[in-house]
């Protein structure tokens, strides 16, 4: 890696994208920014996975800090006691890395005794436990066999220093694959990224119906039902930020099979038919059995197309969810795309999402948030989705906006979702449209 | 290590940012990691604060700590001074920060910027978010004081011009419980007593304002936990007293009038003669006999503990049976409090200990943090809150302040509403089994149709109190017990399920009949 003088990283730099193989994209410019990220760290996607992974416990050994982070970010969302906690490293764990060992070890004991239920337990890396060096695939080795079999201990980093936001996710479904068990000679297909468990049952009917199987889901619904993984396995990607998990299922053997992401009613026919074509279903099959749905979302998109269509639309970088829904806004609802921004652009994964975006869109990957404050203001677009700290403030200033947040949190995958989605982007200009204080 | 599920207070550097973000014409320039811009979000959505707080996070990532963090921070200063144009500048580091031992304030001081940059050192891994803002308040005011001479007789704009007394209002912040509405009462009050207000800080102050601190005769100090450290130095520097009682309640209103009096030498009688709150006459109305006697437990910082039990006790005639206090700074403050009600203060950081303790006593109040009123849920109680940590409910668009007079008028209302009270508690009591008019019944005007479960059978949705070796002892319930327990209206079933319990294997009983929990109600009373 070159090393990156910060003068020079922090200018904003214009770069001819080359990597994206498509005609249609092969000039498109990039913009790549260093600067203040307004985002959140890969600690964030745990408020998530722990409803996700049932029995599944997440141990972040970090500071005060991360502890405060993932309880603001989980806010009020979490009534019961959540299945994620801090080991909040104090001063005298810093003195010395074999007592930051022993209270580790101390932390785990005193977690696995009052919570009995736990069979996977996460050791989440932070910051803190990065900069001083605190092993904590080493620590999980240790810890797994103290408790096996009762409790499988595993590790990831989701720290800010090497993780955006979704890429926790990734970090978190990487450190299973090579606990999946191994995959026979039977070809089967694996969903992959944490999806709502509506959506899974919704995905699993279809496949279902087409014929298309047998079918897993990484991550699966508790930690004893993990699918087996091979070379005979074909996986699609649901979540479009998942680098690292796709690098692992591939060192297992699987195959990755190129799509879009089912985002809106294109993006789920288009996702769905890849699978299809490699079962080798007849298409007019695959017709049949999507029909329903097709129609259901283009009836249910209809009312919002009014209402989006035309609109200017800014993203700022988040959830590297914007390239799929910023295509799904433009093609299927007929909004204008200014600029957007993505936390981090994995161009192999996204070919057929760049393939499908007008030319005249502004990518930019990274983020210097006050440069592209002073270009959102002069784009004056008409929604601009941006993280929970951006938001009042644009809102004080006269914009529109759409919290990025809840296009994680909320089922939006799928046909029955797409109309969900629009929504999503549509009620922020009706309450501008509503309001007359 | 400590293991943590909730955390009442956040680091120090989120602090630092409460004070940064309530002043005017300062900007926090913050050596962090990404993710830690988390705690904007604390103030445009909890807060809801139409603007972004005056922090810039210089991001490094993991490539950069090969290479130069510490360039990366002077380039971060040197943007955000130019970008921002603040009349002064805070620097720091974020937990991840000190690590890297970069030195913020040496490689601010290096760029030579022309405004003063006041360097923090705030250790993340010992001290937490109310000592931070202590600190960074405690070291702007050491910066600044003073620094205007120019004096206040020939200053046409001072409020010196009036003749009257002036004082500074110290401690309210951004994120604080309320302290936007207190600053309004109290300033309103202290008006009423012919006191002007020199500054209030660091809420609304600029760096600028801060170096005129020292003209104030007296300083008030709302917030201990924040201001108490700077007042202090106040005090030995500029002779400036200090007025500590907080103004939280009637009574303690009426003792901080007759201390600002006093300090400033003012007449107070006015003021304490019209002393224009509802409160004594509510609490004295026939109505209030229901709260007499009403088991409180009461949690979050120190200053609104002790407010808060003070006028549980005097204010409301409840029964203090629990207390403590997150702010471990003060633990010797609300231990001396919590002797004069007879309890053990708990002091503690760990929000499961609270639980434990939340359920232990079965309390019919519990006066909390937004901790509490998770846990007051769970458990059944009801709840009111009356600290931080807060929540965007605890930003009401409505005027609501918790001092001074009409500060007591809305703490009457807000514990209050949250009881059951009057002849409902009674009627509840008397037709427990009626089958729209209990807990579990929806309201009959809604027409729907409540599904009934059936007595005995349905104990999923008692709310257990949480199991402790004690209550896991071999006390059982025979069933005709179980049923008889369910008569009791819910909002003390928790308390007779326990009782009962303690009375039985007090007495040495295996199995709890009808009998024994009669026993156990005549030896408890109530």
């Amino acid at each position: 890696m070159m090393p990156s003088p910060c003068r020079e990283s922090r200018q904003s730099v214009v770069v001819q994208d080359e990597s994206v193989a498509d005609a249609q994209s092969t000039h498109r410019s990039i913009l790549r920014e260093r600067g203040q990220r307004e985002v959140f760290c890969g600690l964030t996607g745990i408020v998530w996975l722990h409803r996700k992974i049932q029995d599944a416990f997440f141990l972040v050994v970090g500071s005060r800090t991360c502890a405060h982070l993932i309880q603001s970010a989980a806010g009020v969302m979490i009534f019961a006691e959540p299945r994620f906690a801090t080991a909040i490293i104090e001063e005298r764990d810093l003195a010395g890395l074999a007592d930051a060992n022993e209270e580790l070890d101390k932390t785990v004991a005193q977690l696995l005794d009052r919570r009995p239920d736990i069979r996977l337990l996460f050791l989440v890396g932070s910051c803190p436990s990065e900069v001083i060096k605190l092993d904590l695939t080493r620590a999980a080795q240790r810890l797994s066999k103290t408790y096996a079999p009762q409790v499988r201990v595993l590790s990831y980093s989701g720290s800010g220093i090497e993780t955006t936001f979704t890429q926790g996710e990734d970090a978190c479904l990487a450190s299973l694959v090579p606990e999946l068990p191994e995959a026979g000679a039977e070809r089967s297909l694996l969903v992959v990224g944490a999806l709502a468990d509506v959506v899974e049952d919704q995905f699993t009917r279809l496949f279902g119906a087409l014929g298309v199987g047998p079918l897993h889901y990484l991550p699966s619904r508790d930690s004893q039902s993990l699918p087996a993984v091979g070379p005979n396995t074909h996986y699609l990607l649901a979540q479009p930020f998942l680098n690292d998990t796709a690098r692992a299922l591939e060192e297992r053997g699987a195959k990755r099979l190129a799509a879009p992401f089912p985002l809106g009613a294109e993006g789920t026919t288009q996702w769905l038919k890849a699978a299809a074509d490699a079962w080798d279903i007849d298409d007019a099959h695959f017709q049949d059995v999507t029909k329903p749905g097709r129609n259901r979302s283009s009836r249910a998109l209809e009312r919002y197309r009014d209402q989006l269509s035309g609109k200017k639309i800014f993203f700022f970088p988040d959830s590297q969810l914007e390239i799929p829904i910023a295509r799904f806004l433009h093609k299927e609802l007929g909004m204008h795309l200014t600029e957007v921004g993505t936390p981090f652009l994995q161009r192999q994964h996204l070919e057929r999402e760049l393939s499908q975006l007008p030319e005249d869109v502004q990518l930019s990957e990274g983020q210097d948030v006050e440069r592209q404050l002073d270009r959102c203001r002069l784009e004056s677009p008409d929604l601009v989705v941006c993280g929970l700290g951006l938001a009042n403030p644009l809102e004080a200033e006269g914009l529109t906006t759409k919290w990025a947040i809840e296009l994680v949190f909320s089922p939006i995958h799928g046909y029955e979702q797409a109309a969900d989605l629009a929504e999503l982007f549509a009620r922020p200009l009706l309450r501008k449209e509503s309001l007359e204080v | 290590m400590q293991l943590t599920v909730w955390t009442y207070e956040g680091p120090p550097h989120v602090g630092a940012m409460r004070i940064a973000t309530a002043m005017e014409g300062l900007h926090y320039v913050l050596h962090a990691p990404q993710g830690d811009t988390y705690a904007d979000l604390l103030f445009t959505m909890i807060e809801r604060l139409p603007k972004r707080p005056p922090v810039t996070y210089t991001t490094f990532q993991a490539r950069d700590l090969g290479a130069d963090t510490a360039d990366l921070f002077q380039t971060a200063a040197q943007e955000a001074y130019e970008r921002f144009k603040p009349q002064a500048m805070i620097v720091g580091a974020s937990c991840t920060a000190e690590l890297i031992q970069d030195d913020p304030g040496g490689l601010a001081k290096a760029l030579q910027l022309p405004v003063p940059v006041v360097p923090l050192e705030l250790p993340s891994y010992q001290r937490k978010e109310n000592w931070g803002a202590a600190e960074t308040f405690y070291h702007l005011v050491r910066a600044f004081a003073g620094q205007d001479q120019s004096s206040d007789e020939t200053d046409p704009a001072s409020e010196r011009a009036h003749g009257r007394p002036l004082c500074n209002l110290l401690g309210p912040t951004a994120l604080g419980f309320r302290h936007r509405d207190d600053v309004r009462e109290i300033s309103g009050l202290l008006d009423r007593l012919g006191v002007d207000v020199n500054l209030v800080a660091p809420l609304g102050a600029t760096p600028a304002d801060l170096c005129k601190i020292h003209r104030a005769d007296f300083n008030v100090v709302l917030y201990p936990e924040i201001a108490g450290t700077a007042a202090r130095w106040l005090e030995r520097t500029f002779k400036q007293p200090m007025v500590t009682t907080v103004p939280i309640g009637v009574g303690a209103t009426k003792e901080f009038v007759q201390e600002v009096a006093q300090v400033a030498g003012v007449d107070a009688d006015h003021v304490l003669a019209e002393a224009p709150s509802r409160l004594p006459w509510y609490s004295r109305s026939v109505d209030s006999t229901y709260l007499t006697g009403k088991r409180v437990f009461i949690f979050g910082d120190a200053s609104h503990v002790i407010a808060a039990a003070r006028i549980a006790h005097e204010e409301l005639a409840f029964e203090v049976v629990g207390l403590g206090t997150y702010s471990r700074e003060f633990a010797r403050n609300v231990r001396a409090e919590a002797e004069k009600y007879g309890v053990d203060a708990l002091i503690t950081d760990d929000y499961l200990d609270v639980e434990q303790r939340v359920s232990e006593l079965q309390p019919e109040l519990v006066l909390g943090t937004q901790m509490e009123r998770h846990i007051a849920k769970r458990l059944g109680i009801p709840c009111a809150v009356i600290s931080a940590p807060t929540h965007v409910q605890d930003y009401p668009a409505r005027y609501s302040p918790q001092m001074g007079f009409e500060g007591a008028n809305v703490i009457f209302d807000t514990w209050v509403h949250p009881l059951v009270m009057g002849l409902e508690e009674h009627l509840l009591g008397m037709f427990r089994e009626d089958f729209e008019f209990n807990d579990e019944a929806g309201p009959s005007h809604l027409n729907h149709v409540s599904i009934q479960r059936p007595l005995p059978e349905a104990s999923g949705e008692e709310i257990e109190p949480a199991a402790t070796s004690e209550s896991q002892s071999t006390v059982g319930w025979t069933t005709d017990a179980e049923k008889e327990l369910r008569k009791i209206p819910f909002f003390v079933r928790g308390k007779a399920r326990r009782n009962t319990e303690t009375f039985a294997r007090e007495h040495g009983v295996n199995s709890i009949t009808v009998e024994t929990l009669y026993d156990a109600k005549a030896h408890f009373g109530r």
